[in-house]
């Protein structure tokens, strides 16, 4: 028997311990918003946090995850209104927006390492994760403006 | 397990007759008929209310409740281009709708919409007129139902924001209380009907959020792969590696020890025409995505040797490139291009070549269908919801208005999801299995089983004139076309494909002849956004830059030369021009030259000289009736490798409903642009397509996409035209003439990878 906390919620899970994460938290929790991309930590659309951290949640396996704090883009606050979620609203970042829970996600604990990211930095820790659509200058400037910085060029 | 109580919560309704869920029995609807639009143009639409019931076959529903509220069905798929966040503007526009109180219902597939295929960067275009007219329709009927009511004229009855104001006594009633007497007011026939003026617009042209963005920020959006159905199982699909391969065995003994999974069942081969027909094979079904996945895994599949089987992408390079070194059939022809050069003195030739690419979208294919008592009811992520219900149809052998598909989110398509092999993948398990069964296509099934985007070569040749100026210009292509799809014996480029840029280039050179030679497909081939475009313009105007290059000539002057004065280039009556008339959509150079002006202009072109491996680079292309130019910069480093500090792009659109959206379409084309510049590519090897996952299938990732792209929308009020496809095909030219210009090396093979190094 694995237990987790996803959310805040403690959970117990007695499946295949090879599972990974995303496919427990799609499939058996319903928290679709963390999504599949390519299942090989290519494309950072299943991020998710553990601890606190960036994870591919396609690549942690459920027995790995046992014991941890998992929190997803549902959790990531009760209104939606985490500085990054803010900020790409305001930019109005997605387009189909299919790879933006990962982009946010991923954002979300740059900044919380890094509160005030270079844009150096903000692509060394952005770059895992692939936006088809190609949102990624508003991603960029969502993210200057969570983090307090000016935002550059032209909108 | 599943969680059941969760499931039902985030279940779709199911909706036979969809509408009485949507909006209530006392709801004042009105409906506008219009064209079952194609490429071969539009009818004439028609506007039904309920008062002549007889007559009702309407296309697109705007419901008013008794409680104001402003419910539009939408019948366009939302794939990240905003339509069916946008066309709503429109019409909220002319009914002088509070914004706040119109709420977007996603229609099922249904042709008495008329095409809901969301593809070719139409819906603006397409229904524009048809969204106004329902406006102004369902304002004017209810300023008579509140002058019947007061017993005043109509004429001193208006609209404003969502009520009707007698302006003499300064009464006024909602849209919601006046709801039930408008039901009972005649359609205003169309020359009635009066539209607002663009001074007093509120919405359209504005930049308001789209509907969908605060789902998509917080996770509750709900796309194909999350779609659920009550006591669903789950099936990942064996395909042969080889299209065209038919099962000969498998055997399913350990895939059926893998815990979770329940049984195997075939898929039919794939027979006839490929259509949007499953490809066959061999299905897992088991109780979740991932012991599906696993189970495939497991299974042991024999397949019959293909036809195709000796596909070999670089031997078949060879074939399109040897097609186009011989006379062709001519699809265009000005002058006596022959006769040019016979006396040409000077003649420049160059050969071109863009490989198969896969779309890629974000999100794979996905669909969950029911099958049951001979109806279908299915969720999927698809452009196309109409082509489902005839796809599903047909594989079940039922009739098509028994199968019910409900339209999610897309996570991307690009083409891709406006073909529903899925779908019917999903409803023949179901029927197999007599449960709900879910279809999700891994990324390697997306990569390895894509309707893929032609492979291409091309061939030109110009005489050289005075100034270095074409007096004569030849250009010759040759691809798999889209046809093979649906006829296995089509040869030739179809019509639709001549015209995304080869029978209607518009320079002013007058001796003018494009060819077209035949090619045989080894793939499935589809449409992927911005179709032939891309490679078609990546000869035309890398050619054009070779030209200027050759005669030492600036490319922005050179490229204003060729282009010539402002004028309407006429194109032969056949010319398809995405069925609008070329009265309506002209082809402008005026329009044209403006674009060129403004990106160049925006780039800082006449300050910048090239250095260190820095350049800018330009090229202009219509699509989509739709005028784009892009000025790129380029760096390319010491080992080859090319980074894109920025982008300047002119588009001129007509009419713009909502700019932001117009952004960020022209933005993600810019990134849709450089990946197919720089890195994407399909490669066949035996038959077999070599790329698997995003490892070494490539698409730019932020640190390699053009760091900012600049849109400049120009002011128009022409005819709206297309924004989703026209920013792709001249990014793709104008990066390449950046690096032309900035190391002397010209890109006549795509992608540049690394022949920079
Ligand atoms: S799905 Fe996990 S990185 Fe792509
Ligand atoms: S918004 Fe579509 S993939 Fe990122």
């Amino acid at each position: 028997m694995i237990q987790l906390t996803v959310n805040g919620q403690k959970r117990q899970f007695d499946g295949d311990p090879e599972m990974p994460l995303l496919w427990y938290l799609r499939e058996e929790l319903q928290y679709t918003g963390t999504k599949y991309g390519c299942g090989q930590g290519l494309c950072g659309a299943c991020t998710v946090h553990v601890n606190g951290k960036a994870v591919r949640s396609c690549q942690t396996l459920m027995s790995s995850a046992a014991g941890q704090s998992i929190t997803t883009i549902e959790g990531l606050s009760a209104t939606a209104s985490h500085p990054v979620q803010q900020a790409w609203r305001n930019h109005d970042v997605p387009q189909c927006g299919y790879c933006q829970s990962g982009q946010i996600m991923q954002a979300a604990a740059l900044l919380r390492e890094k509160p005030r990211p270079t844009d150096a930095e903000i692509d060394a820790a952005m770059k895992g994760n692939i936006c088809r659509c190609g949102t990624y200058q508003r991603i960029r400037a969502a993210i200057r403006d969570a983090s307090g910085q000016t935002v550059k060029g032209a909108r | 397990m599943q969680n059941m109580q969760n499931m039902q919560k985030i279940d779709f309704l199911p909706r036979r007759t969809f509408l009485a869920h949507l909006v209530s029995s006392s709801a004042f609807l009105i409906g506008a008929r219009a064209a079952g639009l194609d490429f071969t143009g539009a009818t004439t639409g028609e506007l039904v209310s309920d008062a002549d019931k007889a007559a009702w076959n309407p296309n697109v529903y705007l419901g008013i409740e008794p409680d104001g509220r402003v419910i539009l069905i939408m019948h366009r798929s939302e794939m990240g281009t905003g339509s069916r966040s946008v066309l709503p503007m429109v019409l909220a526009e002319e009914l002088d709708a509070d914004w706040k109180q119109v709420t977007l219902e996603q229609a099922i597939g249904d042709q008495k919409y008329g095409s809901q295929n969301t593809d070719g960067s139409c819906s603006i275009r397409d229904f524009y007129d048809t969204f106004r007219e329902a406006g102004a329709t369902a304002r004017l009927m209810l300023e008579r139902a509140a002058a019947a009511k007061w017993g005043v004229s109509a004429a001193e009855c208006r609209v404003a924001n969502h009520f009707v104001v007698h302006a003499p006594t300064k009464r006024k009633l909602g849209f919601g209380e006046l709801a039930t007497l408008a039901r009972q007011q005649p359609v205003p026939r169309k020359e009635e009907l009066r539209f607002k003026s663009r001074a007093d617009y509120r919405y359209v042209g504005k930049h308001l959020p789209t509907a969908d963005r605060d789902s998509l920020v917080n996770g509750t959006g709900i796309f194909g792969i999350d779609a659920t159905m009550p006591g669903m199982v789950h099936a990942s699909i064996e395909r042969s590696p080889v299209f065209g391969g038919k099962l000969k065995s498998y055997d399913d003994k350990e895939a059926k020890t893998v815990r979770g999974v329940l049984q195997t069942v075939t898929i039919p081969d794939l027979a006839g025409p490929t259509m949007f027909q499953p490809l066959g094979g061999v299905a897992v079904i088991a109780n979740s995505t991932w012991a599906a996945a696993k189970g495939r895994e497991k299974l042991k599949v024999e397949w019959t040797e293909s036809p195709n089987a000796g596909y070999d992408s670089s031997k078949f390079r060879q074939t399109l490139l040897e097609t186009v070194r011989q006379p062709q059939k001519v699809v265009r022809n000005v002058g006596d291009v022959d006769a040019a050069f016979a006396k040409a003195t000077n003649i420049h030739e160059a050969e071109y070549y863009a490989p198969h690419l896969s779309h890629a979208p974000m999100e794979p294919v996905a669909a969950v269908a029911e099958y049951k008592d001979g109806r279908v009811v299915c969720h999927a992520n698809t452009q196309n919801p109409q082509a489902v219900q005839d796809t599903v149809a047909q594989a079940l052998g039922i009739d098509k208005k028994n199968v019910e598909c409900h339209v999610t989110l897309l996570g991307g398509g690009f083409g891709r999801k406006s073909k529903p092999d899925y779908v019917a993948e999903a409803a023949l398990l179901s029927k197999a299995v007599g449960k709900p069964v879910k279809v999700t296509w891994s990324r390697e099934d997306d990569i390895r089983f894509d309707y893929y985007h032609t492979v291409a070569a091309m061939y030109m040749k110009a005489a050289i004139g005075e100034r270095g100026k074409p007096t004569a210009w030849l250009q010759r292509v040759a691809y798999p076309s889209i046809g093979t799809t649906f006829n296995p014996a089509a040869t030739h480029a179809e019509a639709f494909e001549m015209m995304m840029g080869w029978n209607d280039v518009p320079f002013d050179i007058p001796n003018h002849r494009a060819e077209n030679g035949p090619a045989k497909n080894h793939v499935r081939i589809g449409w992927l956004r911005s179709v032939a475009n891309i490679y078609q313009a990546f000869a035309v105007h890398s050619f054009l830059d070779e030209l200027a290059h050759l005669a030492k000539r600036d490319s922005l002057e050179y490229l204003l030369d060729l282009l010539g004065a402002p004028r309407i280039v006429k194109l032969d009556n056949n010319y398809i021009n995405h069925g609008k008339s070329q009265d309506q959509y002209p082809l402008d150079i005026g329009r044209m030259r403006n674009v060129v002006e403004m990106a160049a202009e925006k780039s800082g072109w006449a300050k910048k000289r090239p250095g260190a491996g820095r350049a800018l680079g330009i090229a202009a292309h219509r699509s989509f009736l739709t005028y784009v130019a892009a000025a790129v910069e380029v760096e390319v480093d010491q080992s080859g490798r090319v980074s894109i500090p920025n982008i300047e792009i002119a588009v001129d659109a007509g009419t713009i409903i909502n700019p932001d959206r117009v952004r960020s379409q022209f933005e993600g084309a810019g990134v849709f642009g450089a990946s197919i510049a720089l890195m994407s590519g399909i490669t066949a090897k035996n038959g077999m397509i070599e790329q698997s996952n995003f490892h070494d299938y490539r698409v730019a990732r932020i640190n390699e996409a053009p760091r900012q792209v600049n849109v400049h929308i120009l002011n128009s009020s022409a005819p709206p035209a297309g924004v989703g496809e026209p920013g792709v095909p001249p990014v793709i030219p104008a990066i390449c003439n950046a690096i032309a210009a900035a190391t002397g090396r010209r890109i006549r093979e795509l992608p540049v990878g690394r022949q920079l190094a």
